[in-house]
């Protein structure tokens, strides 16, 4: 099947039931992203297809064939996309290990509303578990990356 | 996770000598340091050529930058790399430590990198006597430590520079990464090479508390742009030349053991590799987690399910609350509590439980093992590499010193990753040596809630009675759960006249217990074959539930406020009265609260910190919702603000997740749970708003990893009753 992960095409030979999660970790070597339940539960394997975030756990790779797929390692090439720099700015990270599906959850929320709410925050965000507890500050560091992409145009996605 | 005095007994202490290789200098490696300001501190400098080995570099062509000891590196280019002995798991070392050691040695902070340390002896935790990470002591067990360490390099680059410029060292002073004298400058890196050619300084002068700079700032975390760009590498990350991925199919009831083996289908996989036995299961490895994950869940098994088949959680229960009428082991007795009782006109009497819960961090289980000519050499996110070494070394009959470990970044550990039986890297090493290749081994979301390892379930029954003024005359409490640290290495330091301390911790040495002229604690511990561990801050995790629980039920049984109740029960300058004082004050207790709502607080000392919590909650659609959490911690001299606010509200969210939620169950041998579907955690909308308070100490430095999880479920309890009349004695509360 073909696939385009961050801009780049792929040709890949995998079973055609293969989540697209082990797909980029285990085939293409991608392991930005990451495995946590396998069950869409927990987020932590949250990529962009044509800009929506989903759970690559439970899409079969051959479902994004055609469409446009970003993870983490495309989000940015140097880590400067807003909501990575408001993750920095506002030290989110703990053990770390949720946070790049925390990052495309948010990434995708904000390309969608540039100035969310409280209430939206809770309903995009909802779906990714942080075990550490860092729910304070990446609700601080949502709106702070609105901010940051409101102030550059809003171009962030 | 543990107390003073457990060092690792003397015939598991890791046989191998500290190396005294010479340098290419012939200098020897190993220092001592006596510091006056800090006591006697032992600093090491690391062998290079054994670094080298277990870095695995590529052979002597690669100069590794100069080393003035252990924990330091300098490089040319003035990049300073501090070797991190803890296992950064979320809570923050891979900054705080550097810091540290920074504060002493004057670089530019902009130029430090961090790297997780090789397992090697010179890396043992100073208090513990092995390489580990746990118990929230990694700041306080290394701060002289890291102090010395960096007084050292830097005593050496300004002996190194002063030769360069001709001037003597005592003349000179060091600036960001600089050595000066008067107008005249030279880099560390000029020098670094030189420094580490010269004689150890004797002694080191350390910096007075006054005139640090780095301690005690705010700093942001070392780790936020990898984490932040998914280059950070854990475990589950680790690529190897030809290296497989093995799922291993598991016992499905505790004890049960391998009938018979069926692998037909599974073999006929496509991608499936191979599939071996080992004494945990049977391991299909596949050339990736999917083929693997495939064939796995097409073997056929055949299980003798054992005895514990017919295990359930009442009939646990049932059989807790008989022995909890029964006299247990004594770890903490005072007067005639049985007297006191009986002649009592009322007595208070209660049973509080909390489940087996799962640490379920976010990243499941893995370990990579690959077996070479000279031992192994494994990649996980460990926290316990000593003990590891050991048990590595036995299941395979080589030396614990063969045994090279990378520890990688942990995606949580919270206790899970130090096991005393390293159950998840044994079983690595063992699939590797049965497969005959380099096999990384992972676990499901599955896997890790069946797994065992489990925060014990606990059983308190609880009996006092009141004095004239309210205050209570007698206590009596008997806890029932499994013991964590029974058959392990530790017990014979940890298991005194049958009362594990680590099961009493926080109950049998309550502040409270001083006050109240009879009391008595005691224990029973219950075999089971359901494996038990540390759950981030082990005991307290359900004494701190019963016992600032009950004391607010005293507190309303003799009408009082429940602050002022604990007020009168600690003693004039506790130092958990300090932090109480602190977060009713930021809280405003006592201040009317928005119609609905209702404040309850509960305070504890773990792990040498003291933390009060204050919670606001309230009932919405039959739910539990906790809007504010105030909370203030005494933990002696903070290395970095940040951290500790973190920790806080880490350990509040973790605390709050078992609360609200956290639940295993038994059932025919089996747990119910299987997944984040039914072993639910704290989400972000459920994330009280939490402010974090810090009592300005310069008392014993305690930890900060643990310490805000055990009074939040009291607090958030003791709210609840404040609000519904209702005492809720079981976790996670159910309103109805």
């Amino acid at each position: 099947m073909k696939l385009v992960v961050n801009g780049q095409p792929h040709e890949v030979d995998a079973p055609a039931d293969m989540p697209l999660l082990w797909v980029l970790r285990d085939i293409l070597g991608m392991t930005g992203t990451k495995f946590g339940c396998g069950l869409a539960q927990c987020g932590a394997c949250t990529v962009h297809l044509d800009g929506q975030a989903i759970r690559s756990c439970v899409m079969p790779a051959v479902a994004a064939a055609g469409k446009s797929v970003t993870t983490i390692e495309g989000l940015s090439s140097d880590g400067s996309h807003p909501v990575q720099r408001a993750w920095q700015e506002l030290d989110v990270v703990q053990c770390g290990y949720c946070q790049s599906g925390q990052i495309m959850s948010a990434a995708a929320l904000i390309a969608q509303k540039p100035s969310p709410s409280d209430a939206d925050i809770d309903a995009a965000m909802a779906g990714n578990l942080c075990r550490c507890g860092t729910y304070q500050r990446i609700r601080g560091a949502v709106h702070r990356a609105a901010e940051l992409a409101s102030k550059e145009g809003g171009h962030v996605a | 996770m543990w107390r003073d005095g457990m060092q690792l007994p003397v015939p598991l202490a890791l046989a191998e000598p500290v190396t005294t290789v010479p340098l290419a200098t012939g200098l020897s490696r190993r220092a001592f340091v006596k510091s006056a300001a800090a006591g006697l501190v032992v600093a090491f400098i690391v062998p290079v050529a054994a670094r080298r080995a277990f870095a695995a570099e590529p052979g002597p062509a690669a100069k590794p930058p100069v080393s003035p000891n252990a924990f330091i590196r300098i490089a040319p280019d003035d990049s300073v790399t501090i070797l991190l002995k803890h296992s950064e798991m979320g809570q923050g070392v891979w900054t705080s430590l550097p810091m540290v050691v920074a504060e002493e040695l004057g670089c530019d902070w902009s130029r430090v990198r961090v790297e997780h340390a090789p397992a090697a002896p010179e890396y043992a935790h100073t208090a513990f006597g092995m390489q580990m990470t746990g118990g929230s002591t990694s700041t306080w067990e290394s701060f002289d430590q890291l102090r010395t360490a960096g007084a050292m390099a830097r005593e050496l680059l300004v002996a190194a520079a002063a030769a360069k410029l001709g001037v003597k060292a005592a003349e000179c002073r060091v600036d960001n990464g600089h050595v000066v004298h008067g107008e005249r400058h030279v880099r560390y890196g000029e020098v670094a090479e030189a420094a580490a050619k010269l004689p150890m300084p004797a002694s080191v002068k350390l910096k007075e508390a006054k005139d640090w700079t780095l301690i005690g700032k705010p700093t942001r975390r070392l780790d936020s742009r990898a984490k932040t760009t998914g280059t950070a590498e854990f475990g589950i990350d680790v690529k190897r030349p030809d290296m497989a991925v093995a799922l291993v199919a598991r016992a499905p009831v505790f004890g049960a053991t391998l009938k018979k083996v069926d692998a037909t289908k599974a073999k006929a996989i496509a991608g499936v590799l191979d599939v071996v036995e080992v004494p945990s299961g049977v391991a299909v490895l596949g050339k990736h987690f999917w083929a693997a994950k495939q064939g796995r869940d097409a073997l056929v098994l055949e299980w003798d399910e054992g005895a514990f088949a017919q295990a359930s959680t009442a009939n646990l229960r049932d059989e807790y609350r008989k022995l909890a009428a029964t006299p247990g082991a004594t770890a903490k007795a005072a007067g005639d509590v049985e007297a006191a009782l009986k002649g009592a006109p009322s007595a208070i009497e209660a049973e509080y439980e909390v489940p087996f819960l799962a640490h379920a961090p976010m990243e499941p289980l893995n370990c990579t093992v690959s077996i070479d000519a000279e031992g192994c050499e494994i990649w996980t996110g460990t926290q316990f590499q000593t003990v590891d070494q050991m048990n590595v070394g036995k299941a395979l009959g080589i030396k614990p010193g063969q045994v090279r470990i990378h520890t990688t970044f942990l995606g949580g550990g919270f206790g899970r990753r130090a096991n005393p039986t390293s159950d998840f890297i044994v079983e690595a090493a063992l699939v590797a040596k049965a497969a005959k290749r380099t096999v990384k081994v992972v676990w499901t979301r599955e896997d890790d809630i069946h797994g065992g390892y489990y925060r014990p379930m606990w059983l308190s029954r609880l009996r006092a009675s009141l004095d004239a003024d309210g205050k209570p005359a007698a206590w009596a409490h008997t806890i029932v759960g499994q013991s964590i640290l029974a058959g392990t290495p530790f017990e014979p330091m940890m298991v005194k006249d049958g009362v594990d301390a680590t099961s009493v911790e926080g109950a049998a040495d309550s502040p409270y217990l001083a006050a109240i002229p009879a009391h008595r604690v005691e224990l029973h511990s219950p075999k089971s074959p359901v494996t038990v561990l540390w759950w981030r801050s082990v005991g307290h995790s359900h004494t701190a539930f019963v016992v600032e629980s009950f004391v607010d039920e005293l507190a309303h049984a003799a009408k009082q406020d429940p602050l002022e109740y604990r007020r009168a029960l600690l003693p004039k300058g506790a130092r958990e009265r300090r932090a109480l004082d602190l977060a009713a004050e930021k809280f405003g207790w006592g201040k009317p609260l928005p119609k609905g709502h209702a404040a309850g607080l509960a305070v504890h000392q773990s792990f040498d910190s003291y933390v009060a919590q204050v919670a606001e909650v309230s009932v919405e659609d039959g739910k539990v919702r906790v809007h504010r959490v105030v909370c203030a911690i005494d933990c002696g001299p903070v290395v970095n603000p940040l951290t500790v606010e973190a920790q806080m509200q880490s350990g509040i969210a973790y605390g709050l997740s078992a609360a609200l939620h956290g639940e295993l169950t038994l059932k025919n041998g089996r747990v119910e749970q299987n997944n984040f579907n039914d072993y639910v955690a704290l989400r972000l909308p459920e994330m009280p708003k939490v402010e974090v308070h810090v009592v300005p100490s310069t008392d014993k430095m305690g930890g900060c990893g643990e310490p805000g999880t055990p009074p939040i479920a009291p607090a958030v309890g003791n709210a609840l009753f404040a609000l519904t009349g209702k005492r809720l004695r079981r976790l996670p509360f159910r309103l109805a």
